[in-house]
């Protein structure tokens, strides 16, 4: 998108120039509105939103056979998680997932709004008072990834960050039966 | 020659000397508080929005102070988050869209070959307004009482739970109060260019920024009811505790977010496109041509604004929308594009036709040329979903929001500031400073923005007070803050230039761009009658086709020329054809606005305060002075027809049937209108979406309430119908006023009867809408009655007659508005306990 944005903003400046030296030349409304102004965007848009709509619709929860399922509750500022897979099991500011899995996050807030985004697990999601918001993680390597509140929450806002944390096949075993890994 | 030219300039001197002691306000500082004339009030309002440009653009220091380093101890996260909450507020609702309106008010009489606006005292009133309600909340920042939550104002955060203080109070009656004098001037301004205008000019010969104008003003009037009744809902619930937005009594804080945005998309090009006018304007004169494609760009303007009412749920994607909505919102989002790159290649291709000239507000349109583009274009990436979802909230969307704002209206309207400049102030641009003030600001804004650009890919949330070292942000956000600075200081020397300009410059001739349109008809500074007589012009540049019209204008060729009956006359057309058809009487000075604007400031603001009584006097001022303001227009005899000059004779706009005063109610009504369907649509929203529905009980219509109702809706359309009638044929017009105040009472007791056994508003989010519903209901019943009582009294005293029957058919227009909308609201709050 950089590219091709670099590309059109370049284009209508190098016209821009062209236009701005005094020479007055014919311009026509075939070229110029049916051109430039109608076609030339809406081929350039239909394609992106396909794009943008293919795309959307791959990072979508949609069900899967080895699926795995959390729940996220958040609060002012603080973000609690829980395991379907595991009743009981609670953490506070640290979500565990299994890597090269599909993992649905269930969101949702006590208080106010606030979002959930770690960057580079899935886009963000928000988590509404009142409302279950379905977010798609997907880790493809064990690790640590930080994670943050993206919607503006009031005093304690910039502190609101948490993690998670991938885990391999094993590991996420044992971190369901009550042990740290 | 000089025998010949004599008798001719006496004649220009005379009739400037006559309509300058009927148009003028009074020296000194007691003029500006009775003055009502558009130029007078076009230069208060322009002065104070630019101050308020200035206070914004401090607290954007402030901003960029604290993220210049990391672990900045500069604010407590408290501090900074009424910072940037006031940063956003103060640009958008104190600044921009006033600054725009300001312009208008100058210009469009001006380019539409008519002496004011069409409401002169509406115009005023609306200044004040805007003048008390913005340093109201100016004044609540500095003892550090602003608001904390964000420009939009989410709640549950600015619901009393999570912000106790008055914050949000301020923030949602300063800022309701704005909107108020918003939609006064939006009204005022449609009506303008539907109505008054030069003889001849057509819907088509309209100078482009009258066609801009008037869809933006079309758009206020849609746009800000929204908003206003999600502010109005918001502050019910901090006040009163009805509970539209908490979930566990059945609101939803979602519905602010549609309510919000549903003002906020639109709010965008309300913006761009005033600017877009005037770029439509200034460019095709500097480069000695006209524009290309003008039903083009007239009708990209208007899908743009069609368009901008789909696409709210865009600054939602992140809310948890349905894949199918999502897909039609992105739709919709890249679709803006297309109108946009209409109005972007007219005007290159425009210039490509002509041969630019690079004069200061060229270069300026340049600069927008670099940086709407790209704030264009990044706004394509924004309406792609899943890009949305990563950098929503972060700095990539403040830097695009601000290349768009700054870029695509900013940049503009300095160029119109100087363009201007000559008919304001009669002098011509001139110094160096202007050029070294653009090379500053416009590399300095690319620095700062690109920046935060990068910033925002990079991860860093928007409205975080500080960040880690280790996060790598530094550098960038360091040099952002410098580019801040030199941007601050670009703009200040822009300021600097135009105040040396306007005091020192040389004098300039007339039309000194050589434009074509009729503004530039009148002798430099714009004299406050605008023009000696209403011209007839016969293309889209009358000056083009004839350079000597501004001598016939000032010669008194043309329509009422001078003041020969003493009173402020201009010329109303048909509005399609352009050809005349009334004679405008419009007030002259008056102290009324001010002291309307400040008992309506204070019902606003009284509340905060705790001050419920002194806010329920002030309504009864508000109610008392509104009346006598009407009281004070209107004639007791039938005057008949009036020589226009040229050989017409036109009624005066006493003696229609379709005064101003009727196209003004229409257009409120509208934005009435829209408020009403706002209402519905939450209410609809709160049922269908929000948890915790249905309530515990419904309520039963009954009997008596429905016929009441229906009774009463009957007799208030048949009641003012039979008002008019009557008083058209010189009959008493007794049996319809009974009707009408029968029926507006009937329908009042209707509502009356629905709260006798309705449900607690504090319990359940159906019950307190049931409770607004009848609100609603009841407000209306009350300016019925008022306007019945003011025509009965009229009446009375012999202000109207078979000729003079405008009052009665505004009346019968609120009577049927109050009917129709009151028996919706009825049903709406009835039907589910019917079916039930």
């Amino acid at each position: 998108m950089l590219w091709s944005s670099g590309t059109i903003f370049v284009f209508v400046m190098v016209l821009l120039a062209v236009a701005l030296r005094r020479v007055p030349r014919i311009a026509t409304e075939r070229f110029w509105f049916w051109g430039l102004g109608v076609v030339f965007p809406l081929a350039i848009l239909a394609s992106l939103t396909l794009y943008g709509l293919i795309l959307g619709q791959r990072l979508a929860p949609v069900p899967a056979p080895d699926l795995v399922r959390v729940e996220a509750e958040a609060r002012q500022w603080a973000w609690t998680f829980r395991y379907a897979d595991a009743p009981g099991l609670v953490t506070h500011g640290l979500l565990h997932i299994p890597a090269g899995r599909p993992v649905d996050v269930d969101l949702t807030s006590v208080d106010v709004i606030h979002s959930f985004w770690v960057p580079r697990l899935a886009g963000k999601l928000d988590a509404i008072p009142g409302h279950v918001n379905r977010l798609r993680l997907s880790a493809d390597q064990p690790g640590d990834y930080a994670g943050a509140s993206a919607e503006f929450s009031g005093r304690g806002y910039t502190g609101h960050v948490f993690s998670v944390r991938a885990h391999a096949p094993a590991d996420w075993q044992t971190f369901l039966q009550g042990m740290n890994p | 020659m000089t025998p010949r030219l004599g008798p001719r300039r006496s004649r220009a001197l005379q009739l400037h000397r006559k309509l300058i002691t009927v148009w003028s306000a009074p020296p000194g500082w007691r003029g500006w508080l009775v003055t009502t004339n558009n130029n007078d009030i076009g230069l208060l309002f322009l002065g104070v929005a630019t101050a308020f440009f200035v206070i914004g653009g401090l607290l954007a220091m402030l901003i960029r102070i604290q993220l210049a380093t990391p672990r900045s101890a500069f604010m407590a996260a408290e501090t900074y988050s009424q910072i940037f909450t006031m940063h956003g507020t103060v640009m958008m609702f104190l600044f921009a869209i006033p600054f725009f309106e300001a312009l208008s008010i100058l210009l469009l009489p001006g380019m539409l070959g008519t002496r004011d606006m069409a409401f002169p005292r509406l115009g005023a009133f609306g200044v004040w307004v805007y003048i008390f309600g913005g340093s109201a909340v100016i004044v609540a920042m500095i003892m550090g009482l602003a608001p904390d939550g964000g420009w939009f104002m989410y709640p549950p955060l600015s619901s009393t739970a999570f912000s106790p203080g008055i914050g949000a109070d301020v923030w949602l009656l300063g800022i309701t109060s704005i909107e108020v004098s918003a939609i006064a001037a939006a009204v005022e301004v449609v009506v303008t260019v539907l109505r008054y205008r030069a003889a001849g000019m057509s819907l088509a010969r309209m100078p482009i920024f009258a066609w801009y104008m008037l869809v933006v003003a079309l758009m206020i009037l849609t746009a800000f009811p929204p908003m206003i009744l999600g502010s109005v809902l918001l502050e019910v619930e901090r006040a009163l505790g009805w509970p539209f937005y908490r979930v566990e009594e059945g609101g939803d804080p979602l519905l602010w977010q549609h309510l919000f945005w549903l003002f906020g998309h639109p709010e965008v090009y309300i913006i761009f496109l005033p600017a877009a006018g005037m770029i439509g304007t200034i460019l095709p004169v500097m480069a000695r041509t006209q524009i290309l494609g003008y039903g083009w760009v007239v009708a990209a303007a208007i899908s743009l604004a069609v368009l901008s009412f789909g696409l709210w749920v865009h600054h939602m994607f992140a809310t948890g929308i349905p894949q199918l909505g999502l897909a039609f919102f992105s739709a919709a989002s890249t679709l803006v594009a297309v109108p946009t790159a209409v109005m972007v290649f007219a005007w290159i291709g425009t210039l490509w036709q002509g041969r630019p000239v690079m004069h200061l507000p060229m270069l300026w349109i340049l600069g927008f040329f670099a940086t709407f583009v790209i704030g264009g274009l990044t706004g394509v990436m924004l309406a792609i979903v899943p890009f949305d979802w990563q950098v929503h909230d972060t700095h990539f969307i403040v830097a695009h929001l601000h290349y768009v704002l700054i870029g695509g209206y900013v940049f503009p309207m300095i160029a119109a500031v100087y363009y201007f400049l000559p008919l304001l102030t009669g002098r011509h641009p001139q110094f160096r400073l202007g050029r070294i003030a653009f090379w500053v600001t416009v590399p300095a804004f690319h620095l700062t923005f690109l920046a935060m650009h990068w910033a925002g890919l990079l991860g860093q949330r928007r409205r975080i007070a500080t960040y880690e070292a280790e996060q790598g942000w530094e550098a960038i956000n360091f040099s952002a803050s410098i580019g801040a600075f030199a941007l601050a200081i670009g703009f200040a020397l822009v300021i600097l230039d135009l105040g040396l300009n306007a005091v020192l410059a040389p004098r300039s001739r007339r039309n000194p761009w050589a434009a074509g349109t009729l503004e530039w008809a009148v002798p430099l500074p714009s004299p406050v009658y605008g023009f000696g007589a209403i011209p007839v012009i016969e293309g889209r540049a009358p000056l083009d086709m004839d350079p000597a019209l501004p001598h016939r204008i000032a010669r008194g060729e043309g329509y009422l020329a001078g003041a020969d009956r003493h009173r402020r006359e201009t010329l109303i057309v048909d509005t399609a054809t352009g050809a005349p058809a009334q004679v405008a009487v419009l007030p002259g000075n008056s102290i009324l606005p001010f002291l309307l604007a400040i008992v309506t400031s204070l019902s606003f603001l009284a509340p905060l305060f705790g001050a419920h009584l002194v806010s329920a006097l002030a309504l009864v001022g508000v109610a008392g002075l509104a009346v006598f303001w009407a009281w004070t227009s209107g004639r007791k005899v039938d005057e008949g027809p009036v020589d226009a000059g040229l050989g017409q004779i036109l009624p005066t706009s006493h003696e229609v049937p379709d005064p101003p005063g009727w196209w003004g109610s229409l257009l409120l009504l509208l934005a009435d209108g829209v408020h009403f369907g706002s209402l519905l649509f939450g209410y609809a929203f709160l049922w269908t979406i929000a948890p915790n529905w249905p309530p515990p009980s419904w309520i039963t219509p009954g009997l008596v309430g429905p016929i009441l109702a229906g009774g009463g809706g009957l007799a208030l359309m048949f009641g003012p119908r039979r008002t008019v009638r009557a008083i058209s044929r010189s009959q008493p017009p007794r049996t319809g006023l009974a009707l009408t105040g029968v029926g507006v009472l009937a329908l009042a007791a209707a509502a009356g009867w629905m709260l006798r056994n309705g449900p607690d508003p504090t319990s359940h989010a159906f019950g307190a809408t049931v409770w607004l519903l009848a609100g609603h209901v009841l407000l209306h019943a009350v300016i019925t009655l008022i306007m019945l009582g003011f025509l009965a009294l009229r009446i009375w005293r012999g202000y109207t007659s078979p000729r003079r029957n405008g009052e009665a058919r505004i009346l019968q227009l609120w009577a049927d508005f109050t009917a129709v909308t009151g028996l919706l609201a009825l049903t709406a709050a009835w039907a589910p306990g019917a079916f039930a």
